[in-house]
Parts: C-alpha cells; structure tokens; sequence
C-alpha cells in the first residue's frame, strides 16, 4: 500500500469571475521514503493539491473531490480535527519564502516548540531540547543560543532550515516542500536541497517537493510529475523523463533550462504564450494554444494520461501518436528548433498553416518560432 | 533605547515652546476682546482699565509677555493666573484633570471592550449577516456625531429626562471618585458609552482590516499547518499581529483625550480640561486657553513617546 494515494483529485474554487478549476482530475502516489517532484508553472494547480492533502484548501467556495489516501485513511472525508492531527504530525509541510512563513513577532525555537506541543504531550523544556537539536541538524550552528533569535535575525536559507527543522520536528511520514528554494540565493539552494535529501534517508520520510525548476527535482525525485492547467500532463521516473519525455510541455520545460553539456551557442527556446486561466480553458488538449505540434483535432479531443506503449510506468497525455513523438524529441535533442522539428516529422499534416491559423483565432496566443529558433517579434508582441 | 528616550524628551520641548509660541501669537495677532476691559466690570474708568492692563503685564510689547511666561513656566512651573478671576492657572487645570482623566480612561476601557471583540468576529465571520450588521451598526456610529449622540443618549436614557429607559444618570451629576465611587461611576456611565460609540466603531473596523489581513500572511499559513487548532491560530498567531497597529492608534487617541473630550463634556456637563479650555476660548482668557493648550499637546507628545517605546516590546524587528 503507498502511502499516499490520489485518485482523481479536484480541486475547483467559486470565485466572481466563475469557476477555477484549480486541479481537474490528478491521480499519483506516493510509497514511503520515495520522492516525488510536481513541476510545473505558477497556476497549474500544483501548490493547491498539496495544500488540499493538508486540507488546507478547504473553504466555503471550494470544491474538493476525488480521494486522498494518507497512509490507508481518507482524508478527503476526515474532519477538521482529525485532519488537524496529522497535519504536523504525520504529513507536514514547508513553504516557498521562510521569512514570511515564520511569525515574525515569535522567536524560531519557540515556535518549533509549538509545533512539538502541538503534537506530543511533553514538557517545555524537552520539547525545547528536541528544537534544539533538531536546529543543530539541520546545520544551524549554535543552535541552544540561536533558538532564541527571531526569524528576521536569520540569513534566509537559515530562515529555510528552521522550517525545515519545525516540518520534521515530529518525525512526519510525509514532508510536502512547496519551492523550497525558489526564494534562496543559488549556492543556498543546493545545500537546502542537500538537507532535505539527507534527512529524508535518515528519517526514512516521503517527501513531494512541488517546484517550476526541473533542475531542483533532478537530483532528488525518484519520480517526477508533470502539471499543466491543473492537470498531469505528463508521469515518469526522473531518468525517463529527462531522457525520453514524451510530452510537448516537458520537452519545452526541458528545453527552457540551460545544461552545462550543452554547446554555449545554443540558444534557449522559451515555451510561447502563457499558462491558460483555469476559469476559460481551451476546448481540447488545455496546451494546444501553446504546442507547436497542434492538430487540428487537439482543439476539441481531450487527452487522457496513458501509459507509453512499452513502458507502462511511463504516463502521457497527449493525442500525437507515439511514434511521431519520438521522432519530434529526437529532432528536439539534435537542437532542432520546435517548427522544423514539425516540418521534418509532420508531413501528414498538410493544413498545418490552418491549424495554426485556428489557435490563434482561439483567442489563445501561439508563438511561432522563427528558424533560428527565436520567438518572432511580430507574433510575440501579439502574445503580450 | 535610554539615549533614544532623552533625545525623544529633548524634542518634546522644543515642541511644546513652538506649540505655546502658536497659542500666544494667535491671541497677539488675531482680533479678541480686551482681558483688560472684560476683567474691569461694567463701566469701567480708563484708569481702572489701564491699572489692570498694567498689573496683568498687557501693556508690556507681546515678546515681552511671551518671554516672561515662558521663564515662570519653566523656573517655577507657574502658567500664569486667570485674567477671569486671578485663579492660578496650574491648580486650575490640576483640579479638572481627574475628571477629564475619568471620562477618557473609562471610554476607553468602554471602546476596547466592545470595539475589540466585534472586530475579531466580523474578521472571522468575514461575509456572513453577524459581519454585515456589524461593520453596518458601525459605519452608523462613525457618522453621528458625537455631541447629537449624547444629547439623544441624555433625552432617551437619562434618570431625570429618559423618554425611553431612564436608568443612567444624566448631565451635570459628575461626582469626584474619592467622594463617592458609585455616584462617580453612575454618572459617567453614560458618557463612556457615548465617547465609546465611534471609537468602538472605528477600532472594529480597524482590527476586522487587520485581521484579515494578517489571515492571510504565509506564518498564518505555517501556523495551520504545523496542526494548531483555529483558535490558536486566530488569538495566538493572527491577533498578536493586528492588534500591534492598535496599540499606536490606541496611545494617540488616549492622549488626545486626556487634553479634554470638548465635545462629551460639554454636553454632559463634566468639569474637565475640555470645558476648562471651552469656556476660556469664550472669555478669550489666555493664561487658561494657553495652560489647557499646553497641557493637551504634553498629553500627546508623551502618549506619543510611550507608544512607540511599548511598539519595540510588541514588534522585535523594531530597535532603537
């Protein structure tokens, strides 16, 4: 059994301007002691799935259904209360920016202390010993005398290691980390990253760490989930996915990063557009505006995540047939720019001028690239 | 912090020399009645009048006045006697303190007590009939005035006029505490709760916009998550934010207020610095108007001074 289970998980939040359909339908576990990365861009739904594991996004204008199966027990079901007992116990979570996640106005022991009352009946002064001790491994020097400091007088990847430190005080099963880096200077980031790696295998904690880097779960993730417009687009263990992914937005996440094996010349290639509201979505595939491999028929078929013909473990959700994918990456990986990688594998698709023609009649925005592999200025500025 | 209070203090001076520079000036400059000629009584002799202007030091250049003021204030902490009835100044505003003192300590108690907690649950009940009555009862407390509310609190409440519930002493009944507490207390019933009205208003809309706000701060989000219950959450992590911008608002108003609720004590009769200050406006009798002026600006600049000395206990980022 893993240890945490969704199955078709929706999230859809009442708001003036309609239904945002924040997460539509995800589906992953998670075994214990395994990682696994959600990546994806700001407002594909990534942050609120997890927030709605800690059933934090509950609220009057929330919808939420599908099921969470923490550890056998639903929580989707689960009440206030009981969902109140796992969070910080049993499942506990780290954010994006550490200086405002910690209040300002309480000093960082005292508020691991809280976490460890909160949870465990213990003294003060042994909850105390156990901040302390859990500051100094998590790399905070001096840390009786350091968990008297306010959370201001931290250098911020301090700020980082204090939460990290107040997440695993209780010895959770699950430790969620939502861009746990992303607000760090780069030489922080790698040691964070380190840490929580390294404490992972000491406490042996499953940890889903939600991120738009691909670089961050490279590393670390066992597996690696692809949200797209609240969605996975895309499931795979973190080797495949960097070597043999299968879907249009992974191959431009991909592309998007620059790699130190890569020649210096070779220029980046941004995905065009920008992330669909999640009130409106596309008709179809929700990433067509934005593919350049779009059919016409994608506009109107929605894709479902299957598995890859020949690797099973290996999910997809995208209506190109699986051979003409391959050869797209194989283009892709020799540096051919998106819109030749077309020409060359989609022949069959004569009206490919109409089909951009419709994207963009959509009122979506589709950037083409031009031959050197540069977003045409003219179609830029008419995405912006 | 100690060399930060002194320079503070140091300042105050400096501001209340301007303050009471302002207030002789405006006596010198703009047109009044002649001290000299009301304190002279009916028909006066031009000798008679020009014997007290001597005696009162009115013939002496305005500089001279001022520079004379300012040195028995300072060496002897003389304000100067009434040019009414030859009252010194200082005892007289001594004696109207406590009740001025009463009036606002008590309304404030009063506004806190009921502004505070509508605040926090309109926060939390953020949309529901209980907020919208609320934050509505309190928009209607803001507008009325407060001497129109206190006549209507008098003609509707009073014991002597009550057309409505007569249960509360009404005007001109203010007893000292050290006299009689229940009568002290009885009488300004009233007055509290009327001072209290808009205050308690502006303090729960205050607290409810803070509150939210802070809801939705990232620590409130790290204290849910650690698995605090709501109520910890709320009173612990949320209300120890938005109450700290309270507390700055809170000292201003207390110290505004100990220079004379004009308004409240007018209507209700309350022999405090406000009316102190009303009736010598009226008598253009300056040593008094320029005592409770004085006085109110001290009263300020030191709630002022003690706000943002509590404010570095409340909020740790904040030094000295």
């Amino acid at each position: 059994m893993s240890l945490l289970e969704i199955t078709d998980l929706k999230v859809h939040f009442e708001t003036d301007d309609g239904l945002v359909r924040a997460v539509d339908g995800i589906s992953y576990t998670v075994d214990r002691g395994q990682t696994l990365g959600i990546v994806g861009e700001s407002g594909s739904g990534k942050s609120v799935s997890s927030l709605t594991v800690m059933g934090l996004s509950r609220s009057r204008n929330a919808h939420i259904s599908g099921s969470i199966k923490f550890d056998g027990k639903e929580l989707l079901s689960a009440s206030d209360d009981d969902l109140r007992e796992i969070r910080g116990d049993d499942i506990a979570m780290i954010f994006q920016d550490p200086l405002s996640s910690l209040h300002p106005f309480y000093k960082v022991g005292a508020q691991i202390v809280e976490a460890i009352q909160t949870h465990r009946d213990v003294s003060k002064s042994q909850a105390r010993d156990r901040a302390v001790e859990m500051l100094g491994l998590v790399g905070i020097p001096e840390p009786r005398k350091r968990a008297d400091a306010y959370p201001h007088e931290f250098s911020g990847g301090m700020r980082q290691r204090a939460m990290i430190a107040m997440a695993l005080a209780n010895d959770p099963k699950l430790l969620i980390a939502d861009e746990p880096t992303t607000a760090l200077d780069v030489t922080v980031q790698a040691q964070i990253l380190e840490l929580i790696e390294r404490l992972q295998s000491e406490f042996d904690t499953a940890v889903v760490v939600i991120t738009h880097d691909l670089g961050v779960v490279a590393e670390m993730a066992d597996e690696i989930a692809v949200m797209y417009a609240g969605r996975i687009v895309e499931h795979a263990d973190t080797d495949t996915i960097f070597a043999a992914p299968e879907h249009p937005y992974t191959w431009g996440l991909l592309s998007s990063i620059p790699r130190l094996d890569s020649p210096r010349d070779e220029e980046l290639v941004p995905i065009a557009g920008r992330p669909p509201s999640l009130i409106n979505l596309p008709g179809g595939c929700s990433f067509h505006p934005r593919c350049p491999y779009v059919k016409p028929a994608h506009m109107t078929t929605d894709p479902l995540l299957e598995p890859v013909p020949d690797t099973p473990r290996h999910r997809v959700a995208c209506l190109l047939n699986a051979d003409t994918r391959k050869q797209l990456w194989r283009e892709l990986r020799e540096g051919t720019a998106p819109v030749d990688a077309r020409a060359r594998v989609m022949k069959d698709v004569a009206a490919e001028g109409s089909a951009v023609q419709a994207a963009g009649d959509t009122g979506s925005t589709l950037t083409q690239a031009s031959g050197e592999g540069r977003p045409a200025a003219a179609t830029e500025e008419a995405g912006t | 912090m100690i060399s930060y209070i002194v320079r503070r203090l140091l300042w105050s001076v400096l501001l209340l020399l301007v303050v009471s520079f302002i207030t002789f000036l405006m006596f010198v400059v703009l047109p009044s009645a002649d001290p000299a000629l009301l304190r002279a009584g009916r028909n006066p002799s031009p000798e008679v009048v020009a014997a007290i202007r001597e005696q009162l030091g009115l013939d002496r250049p305005w500089y001279v006045q001022y520079a004379k003021y300012i040195w028995n204030l300072v060496a002897h902490f003389d304000f100067g006697y009434s040019y009414q009835n030859n009252v010194a100044v200082r005892d007289t505003i001594f004696d109207r303190l406590p009740a001025t003192a009463s009036l606002a300590v008590g309304g404030a108690v009063t506004w806190l007590l009921i502004g505070i907690p509508i605040g926090i649950v309109s926060a939390i009940k953020r949309g529901t009939i209980l907020d919208r009555i609320a934050m509505g009862g309190a928009l209607l407390a803001i507008s009325a005035p407060v001497y129109w509310v206190g006549l209507v609190s008098i003609y509707l409440f009073s014991k002597d006029l009550g057309k409505l519930l007569p249960i509360f002493e009404g005007s001109g009944s203010y007893t000292d505490f050290t006299e009689d507490p229940v009568a002290w207390a009885a009488a300004l019933i009233l007055p509290w709760l009327v001072l209290a009205t808009a205050f308690a208003a502006i303090y729960a809309r205050f607290l409810r916009a803070n509150l939210l706000d802070v809801m939705g701060e990232d620590y409130i989000r790290t204290a849910r998550s650690k698995g605090l219950g709501e109520r910890r959450v709320v009173f612990k992590h949320g209300l120890r934010s938005a109450v700290t911008p309270i507390v700055t608002i809170f000292g201003l108003d207390l110290g505004i207020l100990f220079g004379g609720a004009i308004l409240t004590e007018t209507v209700f009769n309350i022999p405090g610095v406000g009316r102190l200050a009303y009736d010598a406006i009226q008598k253009s009798d300056l040593p008094i108007v320029q005592g409770t002026v004085l006085i109110a600006a001290l009263a300020v600049i030191l709630a002022n001074l003690v706000v943002d000395i509590v404010y570095a206990f409340l909020d740790p980022r904040v030094r000295y």
